[in-house]
């Protein structure tokens, strides 16, 4: 299936979760904030959170600002 | 004017540093720590954005290096021109931050001035105040838009002392002197400041604090400047608190005019 992860289009395979997006990103240790289609994921439930076909997902966190 | 001090509290939290600091603009992780460092602020902003994907993957972020810990982590809405994308930044702002809920809401109203778009920042005021998030709002100098803000349950107003990264200094003292008299929450000057004197004038004006960013990360030696804020607000403060002597248009000799031998 086709997802796109801040804007950019991942392919998964079926049947994968947030936390085998995050693993394929190697982003599984980092602080970070996930949004699918514009809802927040908390942290806990990252590993739970199936993923759809044609998801909208926004992984953001911290930098330097004002 | 009071001699004695009263602490700086923000949404309960008390701070010994009046100066809050931000995390932009520096040219390294090391120089924004060690500026931050010889500020002696407690308090420095971060912004949200879109992890890289790909580039970079070893890279420490930020919270690594400034530690949530030690320091309190204010997430701005920076980038932001409407309500709706300010609030799902500070929404997402709270996940990351583990349900921290001390924001800076900005909502800015065009990219030549970055002006506080003001109708939208009282929506999203309001929303935020609704969600519990404690607000510390950038907003204009209006003492009235100023007071709504407060009145509406933000933690913190911060007006602006001159244009974002202008660093052209306080230029409505007599605005930010209205918005003090009528505060009972933090007045907090933000943006504007371009050099130590500045943040004096804000604090001798009675503010309770100075948010900067490009005064100090824009500097040819930003951990001196870091250094001379931490010493311009904290005289700044004891100027307001001393009570200063009047204007008077001609000279007032301080020597006495009595016993002269001539």
């Amino acid at each position: 299936m086709q997802i796109f992860v801040n804007g950019d289009s991942v392919e998964l395979k079926e049947g994968a979760t947030l936390i085998d997006l995050l693993e394929h990103l190697s982003l599984q240790d980092a602080k970070v904030a996930i949004e699918r289609n514009q809802s927040i994921v908390p942290r806990s439930q990252h590993a739970q959170q199936g993923l759809a076909d044609q998801d909208q997902i926004e992984i953001v966190h911290a930098i330097g600002g004002g | 004017m009071t001699a004695t001090e009263t602490p700086l509290i923000i949404a309960g939290k008390q701070y010994q540093s009046r100066l809050i600091v931000g995390s932009g603009k520096y040219q390294s992780f090391e120089q924004n720590l060690e500026a931050l460092v010889a500020s002696g602020a407690e308090m420095i902003t971060v912004a949200i954005r879109r992890v890289n994907l790909g580039q970079n993957k070893g890279e420490p972020s930020l919270l690594e290096v400034i530690s949530a810990q030690q320091y309190t982590i204010l997430p701005n809405t920076a980038g932001c021109y409407n309500a709706a994308d300010a609030v799902r930044t500070c929404r997402m702002a709270r996940e990351l931050l583990d349900g921290h809920k001390l924001v800076k809401l900005e909502v800015l109203g065009d990219q030549k001035t970055l002006y506080p778009n003001v109708t939208e920042t009282l929506i999203a005021a309001q929303e935020l105040v609704k969600d519990g998030f404690d607000v510390m709002v950038y907003t204009s100098d209006d003492p009235l838009i100023a007071k709504r803000l407060e009145e509406m349950g933000c933690v913190a107003v911060m007006p602006l002392g001159a244009p974002i990264g202008s660093g052209l200094g306080i230029r409505n003292p007599y605005n930010i002197r209205m918005i003090l008299e009528n505060a009972k929450v933090p007045i907090i000057v933000d943006a504007g400041v371009g050099t130590a004197s500045d943040a004096a004038i804000a604090m001798e004006l009675g503010c309770d604090g100075v948010l900067m960013n490009t005064a100090i990360a824009e500097a040819k030696n930003p951990i001196l400047m870091a250094s001379a804020m931490k010493k311009a607000v904290e005289s700044g403060r004891e100027a307001f608190r001393a009570g200063r002597m009047p204007r008077r248009l001609y000279a007032s000799a301080s020597s006495p005019i009595d016993g002269t031998f001539f």
